[in-house]
């Protein structure tokens, strides 16, 4: 599912519009399972399933696996709808250059939450 | 095309606060019982839009919404481009106490929601003979901080863009597209630092919980009503509120967040209107 982020987020003009000063790498760990994503000026050029050996990246988000399928779910639970919510309670850890993710939080919580059901709003 | 208008008119109110000249736009609709209302950290009266064009609620009651000093129309004191903006428990005592007596207002129904429910706590404890009632969304006694407030307020990273991005998800799921964007707009249009200089009151200044229990409804009545998708101030924190106030009275608003008035209007008067009438009946006997 994590694969089908680079057609879903470059798919939105509106959102890459909104990215274009955007190009950075960032690691998302579902569980024991990371993942490298790699964005150029707002469209996500390659999403890579890991284990890595030394990846390269300006953050990473991490959350265990039942805590991304929650946020993932068509209508996520109350304390499951936004990545801010999973890390007030602790469940999500935004670790690296948070500037990054910081003035771009727009983008990354609209572009994460792609990966719920077609046609649900972000 | 003929405009339309809505009965709401909007005033500059010149006054001293904190021994400083200050010029706080106020705006009210309807006429009746004064129904005074504080809007959230960051933003500004526009939040009351929904109660104010409801006749609903007009048609009792004087609503009134003041932008704090810094927010919305309201203008920063002389002085402000060499001061860092820091609001404190003392500081919004004292403006809503002043702003309440310039307007001349008799004993209001006092609703605020976020900063403006902790706050209401405060005055329930503190004033409760300045209100005739007193009702807080989404209060809660105290929030930890749970991300780095520093990013609210810094050249590298956008104002508007980070204050509107960190509380979008702290709208319930529901809220119809237009209410959920205007709500939003209203946190990209604040001024640099001045939603942080607002969080110093609600996560740090702020802290009520060691005299929370004390509040006694008994001299000023208390309704608590709280939106099930925040997660800023959660339904359990309100919920603790509740239960160490005797005679206070909570609700759990399904579907909604943190801004109930500005969410999502109709669904939030759904639950207001019920207290504003049980408050109209007990003011009478």
């Amino acid at each position: 599912m994590i694969e089908t982020l680079q057609q879903r987020v470059n798919g939105d003009e509106a959102l890459v519009r909104r990215g274009r000063y955007l190009t950075t790498s960032f690691l998302l760990e579902v569980g024991q399972t990371p993942w490298l994503i790699q964005i150029f000026e707002g469209r996500i050029v390659s999403v890579t399933k890991g284990p890595f050996v030394m990846p390269s990246s300006s953050f990473a988000l991490r959350a265990p696996a039942e805590e991304w399928q929650k946020f993932w779910s068509v209508r996520p639970p109350p304390g499951s709808n936004d990545l801010l919510a999973l890390i007030k309670r602790r469940v999500l850890k935004a670790e690296g250059n948070l500037q990054v993710f910081m003035s771009h939080l727009r983008y990354f919580k609209e572009a994460l939450a792609k990966l719920r059901a077609p046609g649900v709003a972000a | 095309m003929k405009a339309r208008f809505e009965p709401i008119t909007g005033r500059y109110m010149h006054l001293d606060l904190f021994g400083r000249p200050h010029r706080v736009y106020v705006e009210e609709a309807g006429e009746g019982t004064p129904l005074l209302c504080l809007h959230t950290a960051g933003s500004d009266g526009r939040q009351y839009r929904g109660l104010m064009n409801d006749a609903r609620v007009t048609a009792k009651h004087r609503v009134i919404a003041f932008d704090m000093p810094w927010h919305g129309k309201s203008s920063p004191p002389s002085g402000w481009h060499d001061e860092e903006y820091q609001l404190t428990s003392a500081q919004y005592t004292t403006m809503i106490l002043e702003i309440s007596a310039a307007l001349e207002l008799d004993r209001p129904i006092l609703i605020g929601c976020s900063i403006g429910g902790r706050i209401a706590l405060h005055l329930a404890l503190e004033h409760p003979e300045s209100f005739r009632a007193i009702i807080g969304l989404q209060a809660g006694a105290h929030v930890d901080p749970y991300y780095d407030l520093n990013f609210l307020h810094r050249a590298d990273v956008h104002g508007g863009e980070v204050c509107g991005a960190i509380v979008s998800g702290l709208v319930g799921p529901d809220a119809p597209d237009s209410e959920r964007w205007e709500t939003l707009w209203h946190y990209m249009q604040g001024g640099p630092g001045v939603f942080k200089g607002d969080l110093y009151f609600y996560k740090l200044d702020g802290d009520i919980r060691d005299r929370v229990a004390q509040i006694d409804t008994r001299r000023c009545p208390l309704f608590l009503l709280s939106g099930e998708y925040d997660y800023s101030c959660t339904p359990e924190e309100t919920l603790a509120v509740a239960n160490s106030v005797p005679g206070s009275e909570v609700t759990i608003m399904k579907g909604l967040g943190h801004f109930p008035m500005s969410e999502d209007p109709q669904a939030f008067l759904t639950h207001l209107l019920p207290v504003l009438e049980k408050i109209g009946k007990r003011c009478k006997t």
